[in-house]
């Protein structure tokens, strides 16, 4: 990936819709993941077998991160934001196999998981406290803030979308120009950074959605 | 090589360059208070390094903003046809 970081690749077009790269890349990522969610649960077992033990560690560890940022019972969250973190975590990671790009790496898909988190938002705050009630939490703590409030809503998911695109991209486009200037090998420490910067921003994601959401859904709007 | 090119290459240059001094300076000054917090209560290392990541990463963003004016002008310039 050396040209630009704004264009993606047509492969072919189903009628007007043209199907890029990154479309086909994350159907792929879907796939494998939901095949490997179906045949982690396929035989669960209340004494766990070893792979259990692991997933279970897994979904455990996720679970109480919920707690600890939301202070609520994870349960109603779980799906929404563990499967945001798997799948922008197995994207991030993507760019290990050969000839893929990650398709966090070109903003739509990027866009497409900060437009998820943004009705998300307004789903999870309209279930807790009415559409009444989640509206009236813009008119907080005054009536002034309410313009602020409202544009805070869009700039938030926003620099959620621009933080992954940039992060994930720039580290795609720096391994790209130091490969047509040093050769093969030289970018793999660079590879191992962004495998790290990949986790971390796949988690920084999952962890502001929470904090997102718990501001929707808790009393007060407390400093996102 | 127009105007707008010559001009559009150093505006990237120089949204990148001064966009990165900021956040450097306060990313420098959250490890320092972070690392000021472990040394003092090293059991709470676990949650502060936690909202350390978190913070990095919003600080970050505005090092992230400029990269992206940076490309905008470089490969999306509404003013080159």
């Amino acid at each position: 990936m050396i040209g630009s970081p704004l264009a993606t690749k047509t492969f072919f077009t189903v009628g007007p819709v043209p199907i890029t790269e990154p479309v086909i890349v994350t159907w792929g990522l879907m796939a494998a993941l939901a095949l490997g969610g179906f045949l982690a649960t396929r035989s669960l077992t209340v004494a766990p077998s070893r792979s259990q033990t692991v997933f279970e560690v897994i979904v455990g560890a996720i679970e109480n991160q919920i707690r600890d940022t939301m202070r609520v019972a994870p349960a109603p969250y779980l799906p929404l934001l563990g499967t945001l973190f798997v799948f922008i975590l197995a994207a991030n990671w993507s760019s290990l196999i050969p000839g893929i790009d990650p398709p966090t790496a070109h903003i739509e898909t990027d866009a497409a998981l900060g437009l998820v988190v943004f009705f998300a938002i307004i789903y999870f705050g309209i279930r807790a406290r009415g559409v009444g009630g989640y509206l009236k939490t813009f008119a907080q703590p005054t009536m002034v803030m309410i313009p602020l409030n409202v544009v805070e809503t869009f700039t938030r998911t926003f620099s959620l979308v621009v933080r992954l695109f940039g992060n994930i991209m720039s580290g795609v486009f720096v391994i790209g120009i130091i490969l047509s200037l040093a050769g093969l090998l030289v970018p793999i420490p660079l590879m191992a950074l962004d495998l790290l910067i990949g986790t971390i921003q796949a988690y920084i994601f999952a962890v502001l959605a929470m904090v997102f959401i718990s501001s929707a859904v808790s009393e007060g709007r407390p400093p996102a | 090589m127009n105007w707008i090119e010559i001009v559009s290459i150093f505006a990237a240059a120089m949204a990148v360059s001064f966009g990165a001094i900021g956040p450097a300076l306060g990313e420098g000054r959250a490890v320092a208070a972070a690392m000021d917090a472990i040394a003092r209560q090293p059991e709470a290392a676990g949650i502060i390094s936690r909202t350390l990541f978190v913070g990095l990463a919003m600080i970050e963003t505005m090092a992230i903003y400029c990269l992206v004016i940076a490309l905008l002008v470089l490969f999306a310039n509404p003013f080159i046809h």
